[in-house]
């Protein structure tokens, strides 16, 4: 931290004064003589305790408050990609996966403990999928997002930069790989409505996917990755591309699948009617669904709360520690 | 040679001369002008006849001239050469710290590149997602691994050397800024030349100094004289005063008469008559002016030189002597003569003057020289230098035969210095020894402080000088170079023969190894024949005795030999410091670490072939302490802080590979690395060349703070050691904090990479602000307004949609869990440095922590003893193997120096005790050195 800025600073001009020539500014002339007025802090015991104690002090309280956020969010996940394999594939979940012929309906039930306020998020979350795989991270080209076909050098997209002949849009491996998994969600036998739009960053969808921009030669090639994009919806209007080509840091990541905007009851009991359509069984990564709510801080995460927390609570374990010391043996 | 200046055109004639050397003190070559002007003559060329290049010649209306060496053969253009580059200490430590970092940076390649091919080989072939193809061609083995050499790439800092240049350079500024080292008598600012140098100065552990000149003032002054055995100006001090003197010579002794014009006229010195008709004179040795202008007191003026007549004013007549030859002075004969025709009787004299012991020995036999030897020892007690005067009525017969010789020798090509000096000697013996002159040589304000200050400091002083031993003792003991006994003991090497000299040699040596156990200032005096011997045949033994002693006075010694002492004491990884006045200083100021040059009255032949040029002696104190001190200060921050942020970036990359399946991906983008350590890390720790650990009083008087740099306490593998794990603590931090609170759904790349960044630039301005000790306007403004700008440039380009940062900043700061975040960071990150930091400052404080608190806290100043309660453990290993090996003396634990307790440099040795070291310790490190001995 700051070494108390200002304590016990002595503000003094040293060296004897010389006489000052005349036509050069007074600080120019300290600044030669290296004499600039400075303030020296000195770690003195009694600002270093009250330093920690005022962090401890700040620290606590804040710590508290940001857990206290979380723990307020509710927050349901379910993990859907065992239970969603028939009992015959069990063994071989790759080969039931890529066999497009066999219908991937599934069904999962989730209850609610907590009353939750809408918005209610809807996310899928995977685990052990590197978004973040140099390979894969710089396969894509933002000019092509943003200009379609006009732009013609993709070769930044490889290996998925031309089908035939022909260029694909969007190219690259991670609009390839869109994820393409599809949920509905049903409440005492009524469909509950999603809101699947505005669920990208606004920006994005203004100045970095065209309007102009549609999907062409997009999965034709004999390697399918994920999902198909409608070729008449342009690609600022495509979300679900957006949001998944914002691309994750870590390897463990949720993307946002939409909105749930009505409150939904403790105790309730909600069926998921979801296709089980993504390829994560090749590599063994999990696929979970997750419903949350959301607070001032963001998602359900308690580690910011329980590090503000410790390093609070150490921060005055070192106050106590120099304090005994500076009593003990007062310097 | 007498030419009338119309045939100049129609002269032929032909020059022999040796082939382009850097040799400007010498030209040694032969005219030989054709029929019919000098029919086949042989005329002398030397270097008075040559203009160098680049001079300018003055007063004069016409000049008939040859160019003998053209372009790059030109003796400046041979002498110029390439200026041996010098490295500093604190650059050579750089350059070996980067070296380890290399060779980390490519186990840290190999290591991940390995990782990456088997991660490749057995987890990416099954995600399909990433497309791998299954047969590669066989380099793609080395595609993971040069990808980490270029994540890794910039582990090493370029910017060090960008930043170390800029520093270096206002260093170098600030000494030529320095309003307190300007001479005020001839208002000459000091001067750095060499920019590059002046962490050296801190680093210094030997100081060789000329003294004439250098600690002296070199205004000669005559004093004191003695003539045919009789003394004068005893009891004023001033032979001019003495009455008994001016009677002699107004009574015409002939004894009297002779001495004062050998004084008037056996010199080179040539009278210079302003229009008002007053007399002045251009003398190339201030001594010879001394003697002139003293003889002039006495009535016997010289007025006039004209060609080869010189005229002298003598109670108001004239008396006008013929120049026929000149035998020159050279350092090696320490004396000159002239050979001089007196107009009136033509009678031929030879006059010499010179060191007593180039003089006394020539002394015609019967002669009673003891008296001689007596005023020479009395005056050189006195710290006078002495000039014994001679005369001797030459043959005309005798004097042609020499003068044929003496031509002959002249216009040898090969060694004429040498021929020269032999046939000079053939005339001068049997010489009549009129007396002798003491000329005193007043120290310059501030010299005894100055010594007495640098000593404290831990730094030894070597005095060289051309001077007799007794004169350059008794000047060390007026300006504390050695004590006076019983505390002071000189050990006097001396001897004529190899045998006395290496028994001599061993007999000091010996001494000087008992009794560096007990508090004494021991000192070693060596002459300039003996230390030839011993260099010549007991380098090793000498060797070992530079490193015990910590003072030398060597008289006598010839330019070479100085630069000789210099080499030896480089070869022993001692930070040199040469100090010198005259052109017989700029040998030894170009061999040694730092060659300080003073801008005297010797020219400035000194002070443009040094490092730093200052006007007087005493400023020297404040070139080292003051200077030297905080440039090394700054630079050992500098440079490892430079160390440390490209390793805080690294790191977190390699960590980040850790998470992106070892792949090689680069967390931050190029623009915000570039940034990175252009303007936001670089700027901070630039303004670091105004910081000051402890005020310029406080280093004045308490000097041994120098310890510090000497012995390299703030920049050596321990402390990169630690700076080393700040960054990786501080990388972890960063790391471990940015992608726990970006977790999940705000997992996004770029918002992940910038709060990494910001927590970067964050730690970065509080580590700045927690090393700095002084902080002002500038420090603020540079640590403050770095953190802002890096704020504002991200949210420029955070507003410009074709990047690929677009309205991130702007996302990230409207978020409430981004400045918890960078809270979490910072607070996480610099507690324990701060915690660490305090409780060495109080409870384990260096000498350099007490001051600090002494001088902020307003509290005494503590005296020397509290200010080292610790005994400083001393150990100096002298085998000879350590001579050969030098940087294979072992590493002290010294509890004093908790914060570097594993220096690599050597340790401070027993030669170079403090007074105030409890005796205790010397015991002890005298035993262990004896046990090693054993």
């Amino acid at each position: 931290m700051d070494a108390d800025g200002g304590s016990a600073s002595a503000v003094g001009i040293e060296g004897r004064p010389v006489s000052l020539h005349s036509g050069q500014p007074r600080a120019l002339y300290q600044f030669t003589q290296q004499n600039l007025p400075a303030c020296k802090p000195v770690l003195t015991p009694g600002w270093v305790i009250a330093t920690f104690l005022l962090i401890g002090a700040i620290f606590i309280p804040v710590g508290f408050v940001s857990l206290h956020a979380s723990q307020n969010v509710v927050e349901i996940v379910v993990r859907y990609d065992a239970e969603c394999i028939p009992e015959e594939y069990q063994s071989n979940k790759v080969a039931y996966i890529r066999d497009s012929s066999i219908p991937k309906n599934c069904t999962r039930y989730l209850k609610v403990h907590k009353h939750m306020k809408a918005p209610i998020y809807v996310y899928y979350q995977l685990d052990n999928f590197y978004q973040n795989h140099r390979r894969y991270v710089k396969s894509r080209s933002d000019q092509q997002l943003l200009h379609g076909l006009k732009y013609n050098e993709t070769s930044s997209c490889k290996p998925e930069q031309l089908n035939n002949g022909l260029p694909i849009v969007p190219c690259g491996l991670i609009a390839w790989s869109l994820f393409n998994d599809t949920f509905n969600f049903v409440r005492r036998s009524e469909e509950m409505k999603i809101n699947r739009k505005n669920i990208a960053w606004k920006s994005d969808r203004d100045h970095k996917f065209g309007k102009e921009v549609y999907p062409f030669n997009f999965q034709n090639g004999t390697l399918i990755g994920g999902g198909k994009l409608d070729p008449r919806i342009p690609l600022s209007d495509q979300e679900d591309l957006i949001v998944w080509m914002r691309t994750a840091a870590l390897p463990s990541f949720r993307k946002l699948y939409g909105r749930i905007e009505e409150d939904i009851e403790a105790d309730d009991v909600i069926v998921v009617h979801l296709s089980n359509n993504y390829n994560t069984y090749s590599f063994g990564g999990k696929k979970k669904l997750v419903l949350s709510t959301s607070s001032w801080l963001g998602g359900k995460n308690n580690f910011l709360g329980i590090a503000y927390i410790f390093v609070g609570s150490s921060c005055i374990l070192t106050s106590f520690v120099f304090m005994l010391l500076h009593v003990k043996n007062p310097r | 040679m007498g030419i009338d200046f119309e045939l100049l055109h129609k002269m032929k004639g032909v020059i022999e001369c040796p082939i382009p050397d850097r040799d400007i003190r010498r030209f040694d070559a032969n005219l030989r002008l054709f029929p019919p002007f000098i029919d086949n003559d042989l005329c002398p060329l030397t270097i008075k006849n040559t203009i160098l290049q680049s001079c300018y010649l003055r007063n004069t209306e016409w000049v008939c001239g040859v160019a003998v060496y053209t372009g790059n053969e030109t003796k400046l253009g041979m002498s110029r050469g390439i200026p041996e580059p010098k490295l500093t200490a604190v650059d050579a430590m750089i350059d070996k710290l980067t070296g380890a970092i290399f060779v980390f940076q490519i186990v840290v390649v190999i290591v991940l590149g390995i990782a990456g091919n088997v991660w490749k080989d057995t987890e990416a072939v099954k995600q399909w997602y990433v497309l791998y193809p299954k047969e590669g061609p066989w380099y793609e083995l080395l595609v993971i691994p040069l990808r980490f050499e270029l994540l890794c790439s910039i582990m090493i800092p370029i910017s060090i050397k960008v930043s170390l240049d800029l520093v270096k350079s206002l260093y170098a500024k600030f000494i030529d800024w320095d309003n307190q080292m300007i001479d005020q008598e001839t208002s000459t600012r000091s001067h750095a030349t060499n920019t590059a140098i002046s962490e050296d100065l801190g680093q210094v552990e030997y100081i060789l100094t000329d003294k004439t000149g250098t600690l002296t003032e070199n205004r000669m002054i005559f004093r004191r004289c003695c003539i045919g055995g009789i003394f004068y100006g005893n009891e004023s001090g001033d032979a001019l005063k003495d009455v008994e003197l001016l009677n002699a010579v107004s009574s015409g002794s002939s004894d009297v008469i002779r001495f004062v014009t050998v004084m008037a006229i056996c010199n080179t010195v040539i009278p210079v008559k302003s229009k008002t008709g007053a007399i002045s004179y251009k003398a190339q040795s201030q001594d010879e002016d001394a003697l002139v202008q003293a003889a002039a007191c006495l009535h016997m003026v010289f007025v006039n030189k004209n060609a080869n007549t010189l005229e002298i004013n003598f109670n108001a007549s004239i008396i006008q002597y013929e120049v026929l030859d000149t035998l020159e002075f050279t350092s090696d004969r320490k004396r000159m003569s002239v050979v001089v025709k007196d107009c009136q009787n033509g009678k031929i004299f030879l006059l010499s003057k010179g060191a007593d012991e180039a003089i006394i020995p020539y002394a015609c036999a019967g002669q009673q020289t003891r008296t001689f030897t007596e005023a020479v020892d009395q005056y050189s007690q006195l710290g006078l230098r002495t000039l014994c005067l001679a005369w001797r009525e030459l043959k005309e017969d005798e004097y042609q035969d020499w003068s044929l010789m003496f031509k002959e020798a002249n216009s040898t090509l090969v060694d004429r210095e040498w021929r020269l000096a032999e046939v000079c000697q053939r005339l001068e013996h049997d010489l009549e020894i009129l007396g002798v002159t003491a000329i005193e040589d007043r120290l310059q304000d501030g010299v005894p402080e100055t010594i007495e200050t640098l000593r404290k400091a831990g730094i030894n002083f070597w005095m060289l000088t051309g001077d007799k031993q007794n004169t350059a003792i008794q000047i060390a003991l007026s300006c504390n170079f050695i004590s006076p006994e019983p505390k002071g003991q000189l050990l006097l090497i001396n001897g004529k023969t190899e045998d006395e000299v290496g028994r001599s040699l061993d007999r000091v040596l010996l001494t000087m190894r008992i009794t560096t156990s007990e508090p004494k200032d021991v000192a070693f005096v060596i002459d300039g024949w003996a230390l030839e011997i011993a260099l010549k045949h007991y380098r090793k033994v000498f060797t070992e005795l530079a490193i015990l002693s910590r003072t030398a006075l060597c008289c006598r010694v010839t330019p070479s030999q100085k630069a000789q002492l210099v080499e030896i004491l480089k070869s022993c990884d001692y930070r040199t410091l040469a100090i010198g006045d005259g052109g017989n200083d700029v040998r030894m100021i170009q061999q040694a670490d730092i060659g300080v040059g003073i801008s005297g009255r010797e020219g400035l032949q000194a002070a443009r072939a040094a490092d730093y040029s200052i006007g007087k002696f005493r400023f020297l104190k404040r070139l080292i302490l003051v200077h030297g001190r905080y440039s090394y200060n700054r630079t050992a921050f500098l440079s490892q802080y430079s160390f440390y942020k490209s390793l805080l970036i690294c790191f977190i990359q390699i960590f980040f590979s850790f998470i992106s399946g070892v792949s090689g991906t680069s967390l931050f983008n190029s623009v915000s690395l570039m940034a990175y350590n252009v303007f936001y890390t670089s700027i901070p720790v630039l303004v670091s060349v105004l910081d000051k650990d402890l005020s310029e009083k406080t280093v004045m008087q308490h000097p041994q703070i120098l310890f510090y740099c000497q012995a390299g306490r703030l920049l050596n593998p321990s402390t990169f050691a630690g700076w080393f794990g700040r960054s990786l603590f501080h990388a972890i931090v960063v790391f471990v904090i940015s992608i726990h609170a970006y977790a999940y759904e705000k997992s996004e790349m770029e918002e992940v990479s910038m709060v990494a960044l910001s927590g970067c630039i964050w730690l970065q301005a509080f580590v700045v602000t927690i090393e700095t000790n002084s902080f002002t306007v500038l420090q603020h403004l540079a640590i403050w307004g770095n953190l802002a700008a890096f704020y504002i440039i991200n949210w420029i380009l955070s507003a410009v949609p074709a990047s690929g940062l677009y309205t991130i900043m702007f996302r990230l700061c409207t978020q409430p869990s981004y400045w918890i975040t960078m809270f979490l960071i910072v607070v996480t990150g610099m507690g324990p440095v701060l915690a660490i930091k305090y409780f060495r400052y109080t409870y384990r404080p260096s000498k350099i922590n007490t001051l600090q608190q002494a001088e902020r806290l307003g509290g005494p100043i503590l005296s020397l003893g509290n200010i080292e309660p610790q005994p400083r453990s001393i150990e100096k290993d002298v085998s000879p193997l350590s001579i050969t090996l030098p940087k294979n003396r072992n590493p002290v634990y010294e509890p004093l120096l908790s914060d570097s307790p594993n220096s690599t440099r050597k340790s401070f040795g027993s030669s170079t005790t403090f007074d105030f070291f409890p005796s205790q310790s010397r015991l002890s490190s005298s035993y262990s050195r004896n046990c090693k001995d054993n």
